[in-house]
């Protein structure tokens, strides 16, 4: 599967695309290979304030539990509801299903985080 | 894969999900060559296995298997096993590959004190190959000339699968009919791909030690290491049917009888989560926010698409329909003790 360039990625294997000050979050391709058929994901209420590099929530797999960390600080302002009800999704379609959407703090920051080249060369 | 007791071993290949209702509603087919096989042969094999085992193997039929404990002194698990009745005075225990070593060690030792019996560790050379779900004698069938229908579930009988000399045993871990297939290394390979092409009418899937898993879980099936250990007996475990008290010769009876007449304290329950969340294996069983008992096992199944589990509780909340609290991650989620198995096949 295809890493887009319309995002940027963390070495904890999530995806952050923004827009404006407003970035959607997801889990990559890698990410769900790794945790194999998801089954429940815990996410965090609309108001929520995340940290860069902390735990936003939880994504389970029938094997494994793994936390979701956050790649921006901000502010959440929508939970894909959809999600958490069908949470295979992630499975069939990692880089077309965001999970939160954050009102980032300062938009500046993403700039430390890798591109779609740089994270394909950390998978190796 | 990961490396598992020595072995690498595939924990998926389609997917653990894909793989499961395979073999709930098909056909899977396992490498579990991992297992460790070992022999007692000789003129008291009967009697060493009779010390060693917690079950009554005198009650076995050459050609017939059962479940066993191999137990401590103090009525724990060493470790879980098959044992097959090969001969008259000749027996095989397939044990957890985990334990091979450890439980090789303890039998010779046991039965060197009570008995003119040879033990042998025969792991090398038997590869294991199981094929399981309601379609496998439809697979295996048209490999071999032995009659499967006339093999009853926990018999086993001897013959060629795929022209390679076989042990076939209606036996399995998955909670489905099926067989496991003890074959040499050497032509376990062009077996497993004779099971995959005579599987693809019923399209057959390889499945790994995640569905293992999972399936095992929905049987009830204890898992050594998980389930039971060197600090849980038998009647903890929820195994007092494995234990065959005709047998007076058994290491750990006494302790086991002990038991058995003051009544266990915790005990091992099935529970279906009320909350959303998975109680999972180490997990605490909580009650006033003070650790009581613990997950064993647990995970959302593939195919009851519940959040299910094992846990040892107190003997007071181990009754169907007691409701438990499970700490997951920080937060108290209650769960339902729920009677096992919880899938049984129709």
């Amino acid at each position: 599967m295809a890493y887009p360039d319309d995002r940027k990625y963390t070495k904890d294997h999530e995806w952050i695309r923004l827009s404006g000050d407003t970035a959607e979050i997801g889990i990559t391709d890698f990410a769900q290979q790794q945790l194999g058929d998801v089954v429940y994901i815990e996410l965090p209420d609309a108001g929520t304030k995340v940290t860069a590099g902390q735990s936003f929530g939880n994504i389970e797999s029938v094997k494994a539990v793994s936390e979701l960390f956050a790649p921006m600080a901000g502010e959440v302002v929508e939970v894909n509801e959809h999600v958490k009800s069908h949470p295979e999704v992630v499975n069939t379609a990692p880089h077309e299903t965001w999970m939160i959407k954050v009102k980032v703090s300062s938009p500046g920051e993403g700039s430390a985080l890798l591109d779609s080249r740089q994270y394909q060369e950390l998978l190796g | 894969m990961v490396p598992f007791a020595g072995w690498d071993m595939p924990v998926e290949y389609s997917g653990i999900t894909a793989e499961h209702m395979a073999v709930r509603t098909r056909a899977g087919v396992f490498d579990v060559s991992h297992m460790g096989e070992i022999e007692i042969a000789g003129k008291d094999a009967l009697k060493a296995v009779q010390r060693i085992a917690c079950s009554d193997p005198s009650v076995l039929e050459v050609g017939q298997a059962h479940l066993a404990g191999l137990l401590t002194p103090d009525g724990t698990f060493l470790d879980d096993m098959l044992v097959y009745r090969m001969g008259p005075s000749h027996f095989m225990l397939v044990v957890n590959a985990s334990n091979a070593a450890k439980d090789y060690a303890w039998i010779v030792e046991q039965v060197k004190a009570v008995s003119d019996a040879a033990v042998v560790d025969s792991s090398s050379r038997y590869a294991l190959i199981a094929v399981q779900g309601p379609a496998a004698i439809d697979v295996v069938q048209p490999l071999t000339g032995v009659p499967l229908a006339d093999i009853k579930y926990y018999w086993f009988a001897h013959g060629e699968v795929a022209g390679a000399r076989a042990t076939i045993s209606r036996t399995g871990y998955t909670g489905e009919d099926g067989f496991e297939i003890f074959v040499p290394p050497n032509v376990a390979e062009r077996v497993w791909d004779a099971i995959l092409e005579s599987g693809r009418s019923v399209d057959i899937v390889p499945a790994g030690l995640g569905a293992r898993d999972t399936l095992r879980l929905e049987a009830s099936m204890r898992l050594y290491g998980n389930d039971m250990d060197e600090s849980t007996t038998a009647l903890e475990a929820g195994l007092g049917w494995m234990v065959g008290w005709t047998n007076e010769q058994f290491i750990g009876r006494d302790a086991l009888k002990k038991q058995k007449d003051a009544g266990v304290t915790k005990k091992l329950v099935g529970f279906e989560m009320i909350d959303r969340g998975i109680g999972r294996h180490g997990y605490q069983v909580v009650r006033d926010g003070r650790p009581v008992g613990v997950v064993t096992s647990g995970t959302q199944t593939p195919f009851l698409k519940k959040a299910i589990g094992m846990a040892y509780v107190p003997i007071d909340a181990s009754r169907p329909g007691s409701e438990i609290e499970i700490d997951v991650r920080g937060r108290a989620l209650k769960a339902r003790v729920v009677p096992m198995p919880f899938y049984k096949r129709g």
